[in-house]
């Protein structure tokens, strides 16, 4: 054993280690079969220095048998496809696997494979190649071949939410933020003259630069700053105050009294600080609009389902989109394939895996003629079943139909910037309406110089961005955490939960990474017996069973029998095996008893030898999150049979804390009721099956190893290897919002300075240009150093 | 002094000739991916010597 832990090598192409197989191919170890096909298509390209930018640059390619023919159907491809003539066509694919900058060099070389290939550009962030082809020489399905071939499968969903994002996000922001910076560079320039004061002599230049300035104020005010006015006037018609209306009644005033000031030669009005205004709020709503492109937030099953499906009919089979799949007709269910709606089993023999739906990780057996819930994955050959329902109608999909999943996401908690602008407007309409007042019966010009210099100098610029900055600094310190955030409200929502929800399988424990413990004895020889019995089942505890023990020389099975949902009997070398449940095994029902483990009996030539016992793993932190239990009320939904009742107990320990064999929608009803009793809930779970708890949830997590994967609809997305960084990342959120109150109080001071100014009605240009950017300037570096301070407590940075 | 009026008229100009350079670029696209041509620049065509078989 020692000599071959010496000899291990690495798979030239993925850097695995080649344990089970060991292929050579021009001197070079490979660990299957795959891995060595994408590395002879790429020396036989002569793409050989795909290796010599990065070490193992590939992805593993065992067992991977994907069909494309779907992507031949007209209606499919135009769905996939952005542009298309008859000679061109332009594609995005979204390729996972993209890692590393031999991905990048080999995906833009794809001309080399076959020169129908016009060009591909990759963007690295987005994990996404853009192709451009030609139709005549080579279709989709042979494109997604190639790219197949040498080990980049894209990821072909009909929800591209990927694509969707980046196009509702083109909107012109950032050419706003250019035409208002640009305006302020140039009107702080030109107001020097006027600050420095001008001699009488020079009396001609200050009318103008006072023209010169208000042409400056036209763009920002009709273009820059409009945007503003508009969701201003909205709000209002719909009697709700938002940070908008004092930030739009700060911009009118600042135009129009600069544009009267310009004209009657009275004054310079206060053009550079109208500019300044509306450039630092559209920098604070840029800031506040950071997104991860790479992952997708909103999800929902259609990413989860194929794209297409086998029909079976007359003549063959033909793949039919989704969404166009009819009640009564008949369909192909291959191995790894999703169940795509309810349908009967006709055909075949069915090992449904329905972690996806229940979170429960064994297969179960299904008989001919019993109706299969959308969802399950196969795990043996290939079925042939009838659809009963249609997709959208389906066990799973029915919880699309919540209203959990049309309510707009955003409005769920009350952002603080919501709650203090109500009182701010009102303030500051209070004490503008005072000066004009007190003002109006001696002094008519300074009445409503004071009137309009209130609400300028009041603007709320400060508060506007204290939010936001705060905010994209926090979610630069998740994202380094592993742990991603839709947008900058999500972390407000984190911050006010009070009730957290967990999901179990793949959210605190792990699917696939499971031990396996045998009490009872066992030689060598037994070893043997039952490995090489379990290896001709492909049950999931046998597979698991026969993983765990890899025996060198199997042996012969003769005869072997296997009783769905039992287990397995077998005779080898004349002697009897029988290995499964309890009833099974020992003839009596002690499947019941008080095990926390789920069980598998051995009985070998009639004698007992003991069981297997297979625990699952949680994942790291588990134990952490019983900190939590101080501050938040902990639940736990699971899908799955409460044999792990025992070993969850120790973090929820309080009677009516976990609940199993729930459905997808129970999970979402629990939510709405803690709900319904005034609980903020953080929801975490990982499947479809939480989708729906997840959307309803006031702070909904996605939690997975892989966060390029397919994960459901949600607010924020965890890596699991972060788990135990949850309790730090709840109290860093609640320190975020707490740096935001300080920030808003360090405004209100810059805002009760510039008013005792502006009620006199005194108000120089000079006071509300120096005012207005040292606000600002004091506001954003407080609040990015005081989050990363915070952070630091937090053992976050 | 009234050369100052020409000075500023060209100063604007030039600003605004940046301004739509600017533009350009954005409508161009360029500023869409602005990491993956950073390593672009890096990958060579042709092996890097002394890596060739």
């Amino acid at each position: 054993m020692a000599a071959k832990t010496l000899t291990l090598t690495t798979c030239y192409h993925c850097g695995n280690d080649c344990a089970d197989e060991h292929l050579l191919l021009d001197d070079k170890d490979f660990c299957c079969n795959g891995c060595r096909e994408v590395y002879r298509v790429l020396s036989k390209s002569g793409l050989d220095n795909y290796y010599a930018y990065n070490d193992h640059p590939g992805a593993n390619r065992t067992a991977k048998e994907t069909r494309w023919d779907y992507l031949l159907e007209p209606t499919i491809a135009r769905d996939l496809v952005e542009y298309t003539d008859d000679q061109l066509t332009i594609v995005t694919f979204y390729i996972p696997h993209i890692h590393c900058s031999s991905c990048i060099w080999l995906l833009e070389q794809l001309n080399k494979f076959n020169p129908a290939i016009a060009y591909s550009r990759v963007d690295f962030l987005r994990k996404q190649v853009n192709i451009r082809f030609n139709n005549q020489d080579i279709n989709l399905k042979q494109v997604v071949e190639v790219l197949n071939s040498i080990g980049y499968e894209p990821l072909i969903s009909l929800q591209d939410v990927v694509k969707k994002q980046t196009l509702s996000q083109k909107d012109d922001l950032v050419r706003k933020i250019a035409v208002a910076g640009f305006c302020f560079g140039n009107v702080m320039l030109l107001s020097f003259p006027e600050y420095l004061g001008i001699s009488s002599f020079e009396e001609s230049f200050k009318v103008f630069f006072g023209w010169l300035n208000m042409a400056f104020a036209i763009p920002v005010f009709f273009y820059s700053g409009f945007g503003y006015l508009r969701s201003a006037w909205t709000s209002l018609k719909h009697r709700t105050l938002t940070i908008d209306f004092p930030l739009a009644l700060g911009i009118i005033v600042l135009f129009v009294r600069s544009f009267i000031e310009v004209y009657t030669h009275a004054g310079s009005g206060f053009v550079d600080t109208l500019c300044g205004l509306t450039f630092f709020i559209l920098v604070g709503k840029f800031v506040q609009r950071k997104t991860y492109y790479h992952l997708s937030f909103e999800r929902d099953y259609r990413s989860f389902f194929p794209v297409a499906v086998q029909v079976i009919e007359e003549g063959g089979e033909r793949p039919v989109p989704l969404a166009d799949l009819q009640v009564g007709q008949r369909i192909r269910v291959r191995h790894q394939e999703i169940i795509p709606a309810d349908a009967i089993l006709l055909k075949g023999e069915a090992m449904i895996d329905f972690s996806f739906v229940t979170g429960e990780s064994i297969a179960v057996n299904k008989t001919l003629g019993e109706v299969i819930y959308a969802g399950g994955r196969q795990t043996g050959g290939a079925l042939e079943l009838e659809v009963v329902k249609p997709v959208s109608q389906s066990y799973l999909t029915r919880l699309w139909n919540n209203e959990a999943f049309t309510r707009s996401q955003d409005q769920r908690i009350e952002t603080f910037s919501q709650r203090v602008s109500k009182y701010f407007s009102v303030a500051l309409l209070l004490v503008a309406f005072s000066a004009l007042a007190y003002w109006m019966p001696t002094d008519t010009t300074r009445a409503w110089a004071s009137f309009t210099a209130v609400l300028i100098i009041a603007c709320p610029c400060a508060l506007a961005l204290s939010t936001p900055f705060t905010m994209s600094a926090a979610l630069g310190i998740f994202d380094r955490n592993l742990f991603y955030l839709k947008n900058a409200a999500v972390v407000e929502q984190i911050a006010a939960i009070d009730t957290i929800v967990l999901d179990k399988t793949g959210t605190i424990s792990l699917n696939s990474a499971n031990t396996v413990q045998f009490s009872g004895f066992l030689n060598d020889d037994d070893k043997r017996l039952i490995c090489s019995l379990c290896a001709n089942s492909s049950h999931p505890l046998s597979q698991l069973i026969s993983r765990n023990w890899v025996c060198a020389h199997p042996a012969f099975v003769s005869s072997y029998y296997e009783v769905p949902g039992r287990g397995i009997l077998g005779e080898i070398e004349n002697c009897e095996v029988k290995i499964g449940s309890a009833r099974f095994v020992l003839d009596q029902d002690k499947d019941v008893n008080q095990s926390n483990n789920t069980e598998v009996h051995v009985k070998i030539a009639g004698h007992y030898r003991g069981y297997f016992s297979i625990q699952h793993h949680y994942r790291d932190g588990f134990a952490d999150l019983k900190k939590l239990r101080q501050q938040y009320k902990l639940y736990l939904l699971s899908g799955d049979h409460g044999h792990e009742r025992q070993a969850l107990s120790d973090v929820f320990e309080l009677p009516g804390t976990m609940y199993f064999e729930q459905t997808p929608q129970d999970k979402l009803d629990f939510i709405s009721t803690l709900q319904t009793t005034s609980h903020k809930v953080m929801m975490l779970g990982d499947g479809l099956n939480d989708a729906g708890a997840l959307k309803q949830a006031d702070a909904g997590i996605a939690v997975t190893d892989n966060v390029n994967n397919f994960s459901p609809g949600s607010d924020a997305i965890l890596d699991g290897r972060s788990l135990k960084k949850l309790p730090a990342f709840l109290k860093f959120s609640k320190d975020a919002v707490r740096v935001v109150y300080c920030s808003f109080g360090i405004s209100l001071t810059y805002n009760a300075v510039g008013l005792s100014y502006a009620v006199t009605g005194r108000l120089s240009p000079l006071i509300a240009a120096i005012l207005m950017p040292l606000s600002t300037v004091t506001i954003i570096s407080f609040t990015s150093l005081a989050t990363h301070l915070a952070a630091k407590t937090r053992k976050l940075l | 002094m009234s050369i100052l009026y020409f000075l500023i008229g060209c100063s604007v100009l030039l600003a605004l000739v940046f301004l739509c350079a600017f533009f350009w670029a954005q409508r161009d696209g360029q500023n869409d991916d602005l990491y993956t041509p950073s390593v672009r620049i890096l990958l060579d065509d042709k092996p890097p010597a002394g890596e060739e078989k």
